[in-house]
């Protein structure tokens, strides 16, 4: 039994900002991961991170609160506005905060952060650096906290590296701490802790293509859902219009930023043949852009069939070396692609969850002490479409929000150590769990149980859904649920068991699957990146609600909850 | 028939067996197929005890350099294809194996941290906005700041292979991305910390460590800056005692 006062699960950036926050209000944070910090996902975000610095000559006139609206007309008018209004306002805050902790931004001639154009934002906004934004900030956050963990004489900051929680232990509705797995040794240990926070990332791998790290599995969101806390907007998956033919790698959206144009099998730059893209073209928000490029190639004009050609050529080898180095080592290691010479193939692919578990503004979860943010959590800033940029920033603004909210709920806890009796029972039952996954003597092949999976949610709630699509995904997911209860294993150590924790998550994907197909199966109307081709049109009568879900009786059931609304009246979106 | 591609893979749990072996794998080849696809296709078709680290998949979270047909690389980026469907895999070297491709990265990490790998400002935060940095201050950040700690130059370099102790390219790059970073003060301090026995004096400048990374970066060349820095900052000491 280990004991923290403040644990953060997931060491991306939000679990590293909240643990930072956590020693900010000067109490311990321990921090748990299922890979090394620098492993997490935060490292392969390309693009940038939007704040209204006005750093850019187009840009001097942006404020926080445009940033705001454009989040929310973004969100297609399902974010909740005080908390895109609270996010766009620490923006600035925080994008400074990374500068003085050392994060290399691109410069501006006078030596300000450099600010690039990015999709659905009405000025130049999103700070960058190169295009490996994610990968400099989540160093540097890597770095505050290993200054933190060095320097405190208190030793207010420590690290589990490649841990795995498993349970998250609530008692009368307080969260009591969490049962993990040493991943390395196969130990299963308890965690007392006064507060959790879960910055465990999103979902992406429950389709078959996604642009995500192979290790993002869902089994946070699965976690907090097992125990009672609901997902929310959890239908509202996030396509990325430029993914790397065959391999779905991120193709960042600062390629058309940058002045990139996708083009079909006629060299045509197709998005001017779209009414909701026509005048923004490339830099037209995500839904609406992978939703044009999908009927591009429906209608026959993909290149090959197939794909799409994002075109950099024109852009000359200077620009792309200086702003899109990466993305150019990608094409070539990946798809043998030089953008310098030629077009890089690319197709619309799963690339980010905009639900998560419900919080409020304040990070808070419907149990006590238990916290959320960053992808894992659902605030909701992003809605039914987030914009690029919002992701990182999100992740920085509510990771702090959180550590800080956590501590000063541990300052105000009359009695400390509570909750470890219940935390030892959960420790009891959960080794009984695992050790059965473990020797499970099963027939089925957790291989084929997750292609099939891959599948069913690729076609069931892709990008174009209707009605009997969803359903038929229901009734896979079910049936893969079903026959995920009889799977087998074949290997029987304990500790670096890939194949127990390749179960663990797989068990996690098909939970939450389950609740993305039934949330969509129940929005009658199209909103943001979730287009009903039966209900193609927004219906703000019925639907301008948050779809939330609980697991009852081993099953997702689903309400709605209704969105904070106040500043501005939803209207169409066009760009 | 369908083509097949074949994986001899070092395979050894320090806590059980007496002596590594290699395992010898069949696996189906198709078009695009990595190194690290591979090892997946292995680890969850065929052997489910097979042990190795993966992440993003894409090249940027250095969770898979390993020796890879005679040199380090990352094995995600790497093509089966172009070991002409004949893989032989092995850790990472210099570090404890733990079990299979799994090695203990402590020394590693203890070495980075060795350094002081965070920003020590020599002035108080600007009052409002950012630390004020030229596009020509900043270019000297390119490419080292790349490094995605991955150890493919600690594995390949050989003064580790002699002194475990001795820093190794990657935490001797990332001190210099420290000091050619114009907000960064703690010259000295990082100049003390990286000229003791084990630190820049201890490099052969054999450039292996250059030679197999997968961003490009170039080691030698930071230690050669910082030999050169701590010599000037020795002088310096000598010509003005404290």
């Amino acid at each position: 039994m280990q004991y923290t006062e403040v644990l953060v699960v997931g060491a991306g950036l939000a679990g590293l900002r909240a643990a930072i926050g956590v020693n900010e209000r000067n109490h311990k944070a321990l921090v748990l991961s299922k890979v090394h910090p620098l492993r997490s996902h935060s490292i392969a975000a390309q693009g940038g991170v939007n704040a209204a610095l006005g750093n850019h000559h187009r840009g001097v006139t942006d404020t926080p609160l445009k940033h705001a609206f454009d989040t929310v007309k973004g969100s297609d008018y399902l974010a909740d506005q005080d908390a895109a209004i609270l996010m766009c306002e620490e923006a600035p805050k925080r994008i400074y905060e990374l500068e003085r902790w050392g994060c290399p931004f691109s410069r501006t001639v006078d030596g300000k952060i450099a600010q690039r154009p990015f999709g659905g934002a009405g000025f130049p906004r999103t700070a960058y650096a190169v295009d490996r934004t994610g990968h400099v900030m989540l160093h540097t956050l890597y770095e505050q906290a290993v200054r933190f963990e060095e320097y405190s004489e208190r030793q207010e900051m420590g690290f589990l590296d490649e841990w795995l929680v498993t349970r998250l232990v609530v008692d009368a509705g307080v969260c009591c701490g969490v049962v993990a797995v040493n991943l390395l040794t196969g130990e299963v240990e308890g965690i007392t802790a006064e507060a959790v926070i879960f910055g465990t990332g999103g979902s992406g791998r429950m389709y078959a293509q996604s642009t995500n790290a192979l290790i993002n599995s869902a089994h946070g969101m699965a976690v907090a859902y097992w125990a009672g806390v609901p997902l929310k907007d959890m239908e509202f998956i996030q396509f990325h219009p430029t993914t790397l033919w065959g391999t779905n790698i991120l193709m960042t959206e600062g390629c058309r930023g940058e002045g990139g144009f996708l083009t079909n099998s006629e060299g045509k730059r197709f998005l001017a043949d779209y009414p909701d893209s026509q005048k923004a073209m490339e830099v037209a928000p995500r839904d609406i852009t992978a939703r044009n490029m999908t009927r591009e190639i429906l209608a026959g004009r993909g290149v090959k069939g197939k794909y799409l050609n994002l075109d950099l050529r024109h852009l000359g080898a200077d620009k792309i070396n200086a702003r899109l180095p990466g993305i150019r080592e990608i094409a070539m290691s990946f798809a043998g692609v030089d953008p310098i010479v030629d077009p890089i193939p690319v197709i619309p692919a799963q690339h980010y969850t905009m639900g998560g578990i419900s919080t409020n503004i304040h990070c808070e979860t419907e149990v006590k002490g238990f916290y959320a943010a960053g992808e894992a959590a659902c605030v909701s800033v992003h809605g039914g479409n987030r914009l690029g940029g919002n992701s990182l920033l999100d992740t920085v603004v509510f990771g702090a929000i959180a550590g800080w909210k956590a501590a000063d709920f541990v300052d105000g806890k009359a009695a400390m150590k509570q909750g470890m009796k219940a935390v030892e029972a959960a420790v009891e039952e959960e080794r009984k769990v695992l050790d059965a996954l473990r020797n499970a003597a099963g027939t089925e092949d957790p291989a084929a149980i997750r292609d099939e999976l891959g599948q069913a949610m690729q076609e069931g709630v892709g990008i174009f859904r209707d009605k009997e699509k969803i359903q038929k995904a229901l009734g896979t997911v079910l049936a893969l649920k079903g026959r995920f209860q009889d799977v087998k294993a074949t290997y029987r150590g304990r500790g670096m068991n890939p194949e127990l924790t390749n179960n663990l998550e797989l068990r996690a994907n098909l939970d939450v699957a389950e609740v993305v197909v039934r949330g969509a199966l129940g929005r009658e109307e199209s909103r943001g990146s979730h287009f009903r081709v039966d209900f193609p049109q927004r219906d703000d009568a019925r639907f301008l609600q948050h779809t939330v879900a609980r697991h009852v009786d081993g099953e997702g059931k689903i309400s709605f909850s209704p969105v904070a609304l106040g500043t501005w009246e939803p209207k169409e979106r066009k760009y | 028939m369908a083509a097949t591609c074949r994986f001899s893979i070092f395979r050894h749990d320090a806590a059980a067996d007496e002596a590594p072996r290699f395992q010898q794998y069949e696996v189906p080849y198709t078009e695009g197929l990595t190194v690290l696809g591979g090892l997946i296709h292995i680890q969850q078709r065929l052997d489910g005890s097979l042990a190795f680290r993966y992440s993003c998949r894409a090249g940027v979270c250095g969770s898979c350099a390993m020796h890879i047909n005679g040199r380090y690389r990352l094995a995600c980026e790497t093509q089966v294809a172009d070991c002409k469907l004949d893989v032989a895999v092995r850790p990472l070297g210099h570090l404890p194996i733990v079990r299979d491709l799994v090695v203990d990265m402590g020394r590693f990490w203890k070495h980075y941290q060795h350094i002081k790998p965070y920003l020590i400002p020599g002035t108080p935060p600007p009052a409002a906005g950012e630390y004020v940095q030229t596009p020509d201050d900043r270019a000297r950040l390119d490419v080292i700041i790349d490094c995605i700690l991955c150890a493919s130059c600690y594995g390949a370099c050989t003064t580790t292979a002699a002194d475990p102790e001795f820093l190794g390219p990657a935490a001797l790059a990332k001190a210099n991305r420290f000091l050619v970073d114009s907000r960064d003060a703690a010259t000295e301090e990082r100049l003390e910390l990286v000229s003791g026995d084990h630190g820049v004096w201890r490099c052969h400048q054999i450039f292996s460590c250059q030679q197999v990374c997968p961003k490009s970066i170039n080691p030698p060349g930071s230690i050669a800056d910082l030999r050169r820095a701590a010599i000037r900052h020795r002088l310096r000491r000598r010509a003005h005692p404290e």
